[in-house]
């Protein structure tokens, strides 16, 4: 299993990056720094089992939150509100 | 990366797939229930068995599955009910896997065809 680099309250930014293919990491969120919420453990990578392989070692999935006037440039609701998406680790990187 | 054939440097060659469509404009999201045809079930029980999702061997997995859905083109993904969709990318999923080829695919489907036809 790969070990997980970021632990709960650390900063991260999602690498904005446009790859073909099945990715779990929405469009919208690509670019955007965020706080690790929480760790969810370890899976094997749906991007590499949507190609028919294994997908492992297992890699590490994150609950992120991001808040959504960060997200949403034209974001009308409360400063506080938040957004959270769990990503892996290999689409984060230290914010 | 940017395509160079015409328009050159406009259309990215990869970026926004249209089924991502989280945070984009759009109308009301209309709530519709209805019954599941028998074909429905079967396509969701063919699909939870290759899975391996109830036990048995996996054959293929979830995540090939939302691939092939995910690369209808535009049109079809915005038109096609969620289990034709099921149905394309089963197909899809069958003949990558080497489950099945595309040959016996088509000849059961001329069959099917001229079953129901006639």
């Amino acid at each position: 299993m790969t070990q997980a680099k970021y632990r709960v309250g650390e900063r991260v930014r999602v690498m904005k990056a446009y790859p073909p293919g099945h990715l779990r990491t929405p469009f919208y969120i690509r670019g955007q720094a965020g706080t690790v919420e929480r760790i969810c453990g370890a899976f094997p990578n749906p991007e590499e089992l949507a190609q028919m392989r294994d997908g492992l070692p297992p890699q590490p999935l994150y609950r992120v939150r991001f808040l959504q006037k960060d997200v949403w440039p034209d974001y009308q609701g409360s400063a506080a509100d938040v957004v959270e998406i769990e990503i892996f680790q290999h689409w984060l990187e230290k914010a | 990366m940017k395509g160079q054939g015409k328009d050159r440097g406009q259309t990215p060659i990869f970026g926004h797939s249209h089924h991502d469509m989280g945070g984009q404009p759009a109308g009301r999201v209309e709530l519709a229930e209805h019954e599941h045809g028998d074909w429905e079930r079967r396509v969701d029980a063919m699909c939870v068995l290759l899975w391996g999702l109830k036990g048995g061997t996996r054959r293929i997995s979830v995540d090939e599955h939302r691939k092939n859905i995910e690369a209808l083109p535009p049109q079809a993904y915005d038109t096609m009910t969620y289990y034709e969709k099921w149905t394309v990318s089963l197909a899809q999923c069958l003949v990558q896997r080497g489950l099945i080829t595309t040959e016996e695919l088509a000849r059961k489907m001329v069959e099917v065809e001229k079953r129901d036809a006639g």
